[in-house]
């Protein structure tokens, strides 16, 4: 007698759990072939602001950890993803990649967020410096979190688009709410799960699958998002989170040239300058 | 128009000063003045003038062209041609050249332009002279040395510069705001559309002849006079690449709103209500004049200004008496006397919105003091003012004055300090005064605001990043920082 397979329940990650939409809905991920893959949970706009609030109460404690404690979970994250490889480029090759082109992007992402994780204790060394000012003052400028991030992720690639996006925001201390990719998924949840077994505290990273239409205006209008990642909006999309940005002159970041980039991190910080008189 | 020094109910008189006016034969203002573009002065397609008066007197000193859309027109068309043409081209070494010999010109002719500061703006004259007409030289000379530097400014990146850059600046330093915006502009291989002000072009008129006798090019700096109208035209124009703002968050948010879709860069520095933090153990009379600076520098009009006086409850009755001693001996009056400390309201329209501000802090609860100084009888002035018992919630403690008005509030804990210094939507400057190192770094660290003054309060350098936090803008203006704004950033 053959065995019935165990299928799992895609649900949101938020503020360290993985709860279903409020709103009770879901949706299709649609595989390669046409074939329904799973139904996965459709944030509600009231889902996106509960994301938002645990992810400002989350920042102060990722913001104030040290660089070096925040490489080590990074890393951590690496290798938590390096245990699912499997897993991934599965859900890659079931939503139409090749075997071959899915491992490579499976590792191209694993191999960023090291990347990434070397940066955390050495960015501020490249972003920041002291000034010499025409007085007898000490005056140093440093980059600091900008705050709460909210990405859109790209639609594709999935899991490298996601990671690209993901670890720049989350070098220099910034929590975020992410819209992951609307047609694939699977694999930013599979993500959050090997966050949440991670030491990635929790609400530092929350993600929602949904309709990116229905929820990136409350995103862009949100008050308390300090910057949206538009890396992997549509043009309309972008005009869209601009104009929401208005309202509490949000960062608006449109960079999406520089695969992997130390200033990726720069657009996430903003530089604080201090000054103090030097005397007897 | 002799004064004699301020007094107050319950101070005496303190000394007498002698009156010391600063000449005005150094200017030799125009009857009128057309618009910069292209290397020439030009007469307005749009056949508008306005005139600019002298704040401290309400007199006309000029008419000023104001440009319309066609006027526009031809200055992006000029920026751009010489963009396409000499400026884009140049080696950063000539470009740096330029920018030297305009940061040398403006210190030759540092008591014209500072004595036509004061007459347009009505900034207290020693200001002028000794604040803003120096670092606009020493901005053109730090910024003139990164020219030929661009490839060491950030490892590993490749700028270029953007194209044409449209610039709308304030009233409030206006020749120090061109500087902030042309200097790292034209140092990052940009050319530039500027517009001034409406009540301060006289000074960015003259810095455009400066250009013209420097030998700059035409069209890599055009300035094109006007209102609202006209910097919404200069934002808005196709064939801008970057706009960089400086000004009141509510404008700034029209022009974010405006550009939404564009593809423009934009930088924007905008509104402030920094808190200024006095911790028990500050060196109390250093702080008293540090709160002075804070908010009287440049009559309040400064967005930096330090307008929310954060007091630890401890000290709050005997820093309250001090600071209303120290305000009454300031001398309130005539900019071009080299005396004044506060000189005169910008506009009329400004004068009414303090006015108006300071009316509300009445009405709302909270305890005023002004020093008894008599005020000239034409012209803008406005006392110098304290708020005590002022609660968070007041306008006055919320909203930006853009005066000489001080709200004062309390604290106990550090804690509550950061809480209610952060409780804003702005961000861009906060200060702080104690004599504990490891306090100032801790608070350092958790006031939310681009520039912390440590122990001492606004001061400027080129080389120094300047910017805001939240609401209060982003972007910086100066030091590495700044030319990130005018380059294309990316790698490769």
């Amino acid at each position: 007698m053959s065995r019935l397979d165990v299928k799992k329940t895609y649900k949101l990650y938020v503020g360290g759990k993985f709860p279903r939409s409020e709103s009770g809905r879901s949706y299709p991920a649609v595989g390669g072939d046409g074939e329904v893959l799973a139904r996965m949970a459709r944030a509600s706009r009231k889902d996106l602001r509960d994301a938002v609030r645990v992810a400002r109460s989350a920042l102060d404690g990722w913001a104030g950890a040290t660089g070096y404690n925040r490489g080590q979970v990074l890393y951590r994250v690496a290798e938590t993803l390096e245990d699912r490889k499997d897993t991934f480029v599965e859900q890659l090759t079931m939503t139409g990649a090749n075997r071959q082109a899915a491992r490579r992007e499976v590792a191209a992402g694993i191999d960023r967020m090291v990347w990434y994780a070397g940066w955390a204790d050495k960015f501020v060394q490249i972003l920041g410096n002291l000034n010499p000012v025409a007085g007898p003052f000490f005056n140093i400028s440093v980059p600091e979190p900008t705050g709460v991030v909210g990405i859109v992720a790209p639609e594709a690639p999935a899991l490298l688009g996601l990671i690209s996006r993901l670890a720049p925001v989350l070098v220099p201390g910034n929590t975020t709410v992410v819209l992951a990719s609307e047609r694939h998924p699977m694999p930013a949840i599979t993500l959050a799960e090997a966050l949440h077994s991670s030491d990635v505290p929790p609400g530092v990273v929350n993600i929602l699958t949904g309709r990116k239409d229905e929820l990136i205006g409350v995103l862009a209008d949100h008050m308390d998002v300090n910057a949206v990642d538009a890396g992997g909006a549509a043009g309309d999309q972008l005009t869209r989170i601009q104009q929401g940005a208005v309202h509490n002159v949000k960062r608006v970041v449109t960079m999406n040239g520089p695969t992997q980039s130390p200033y990726l991190i720069a657009a996430f910080t903003e530089t604080k300058t201090v000054w103090h008189p030097k005397g007897l | 128009m002799s004064r004699s020094l301020p007094t107050t109910s319950h101070r005496p008189l303190l000394w007498e000063y002698a009156r010391s006016t600063e000449s005005t034969e150094i200017v030799d203002i125009e009857e009128s003045y057309g618009l910069f573009i292209d290397g020439e002065f030009r007469k307005p397609k749009s056949g508008r003038t306005f005139p600019t008066i002298n704040p401290a007197t309400e007199e006309r000193l000029s008419t000023v062209a104001e440009a319309g859309e066609a006027d526009i027109d031809d200055a992006v068309a000029a920026a751009r041609a010489a963009f396409d043409g000499v400026w884009g081209s140049m080696s950063g070494a000539e470009r740096a050249k330029h920018l030297f010999r305009l940061a040398r010109m403006v210190q030759e002719r540092s008591r014209e332009l500072a004595v036509l500061e004061t007459l347009d703006g009505g900034k207290p004259i020693k200001e002028s002279r000794d604040v803003d007409i120096p670092l606009v030289a020493a901005h053109f000379f730090y910024h003139a040395g990164w020219a030929d530097k661009l490839d060491y400014l950030f490892p590993g990146m490749r700028p270029r510069a953007l194209g044409v850059a449209g610039q709308v600046i304030p009233w409030n330093f206006p020749l120090l705001m061109l500087a902030w915006k042309v200097a790292p502009a034209m140092a990052a291989g940009n050319t530039v559309v500027l517009k001034p002000a409406e009540t301060t072009p006289l000074t960015a008129l003259a810095f455009a002849s400066i250009a013209v006798e420097a030998g700059l090019p035409p069209g890599v700096l055009n300035v094109v006079t006007g209102a609202g109208a006209t910097g919404a035209a200069v934002v808005g124009h196709p064939d801008v690449d970057k706009v960089a703002f400086t000004g009141s968050t509510a404008v700034g948010k029209v022009i974010q709103d405006r550009l939404a879709g564009s593809g423009k860069r934009l930088t924007l520095e905008l509104g402030g209500k920094a808190a200024h933090v006095i911790f028990e153990d500050a060196p109390i009379d250093q702080a008293i004049e540090g709160v002075i600076n804070g908010i009287f520098f440049n009559q309040g009009h400064v967005c930096c200004a330090g307008s929310r006086l954060l007091v630890e409850e401890s000290i709050h009755d005997r820093f309250v008496d001090k600071l209303k001693r120290r305000l009454s001996t300031l001398r309130v009056g005539d900019p071009m006397d080299k005396n004044t400390d506060v000189g005169a309201i910008n506009s009329r329209e400004q004068l009414e919105k303090i006015t108006e501000l300071v009316d509300s802090g009445v009405s709302e609860g909270a305890e005023m003091f002004q020093p008894d100084c008599a005020l000239p009888e034409r012209g803008f002035f406005f006392r110098p003012t304290l708020f005590t018992g002022v609660s968070q919630s007041h306008r006055i403690a919320q909203e930006e004055i853009f005066g000489p008005v001080l709200a004062i509030l309390t604290f106990r804990t550090p804690e509550e300090a950061v809480e209610k210094a952060n409780n804003t939507p702005y961000g861009l400057s906060a200060g702080v005064w104690t004599t504990k190192g490891s306090r100032i770094l801790w608070m350092a660290d958790r006031m939310k605001a681009g520039v912390v003054w440590a122990n001492t309060y606004n001061k400027f350098d080129p080389t120094s990043p300047f910017g805001g936090y939240k609401e209060s803008g982003f972007g910086r203006e100066g030091g590495r920082h700044g030319l990130l704004g005018y380059l294309d950033w990316s790698e490769g």
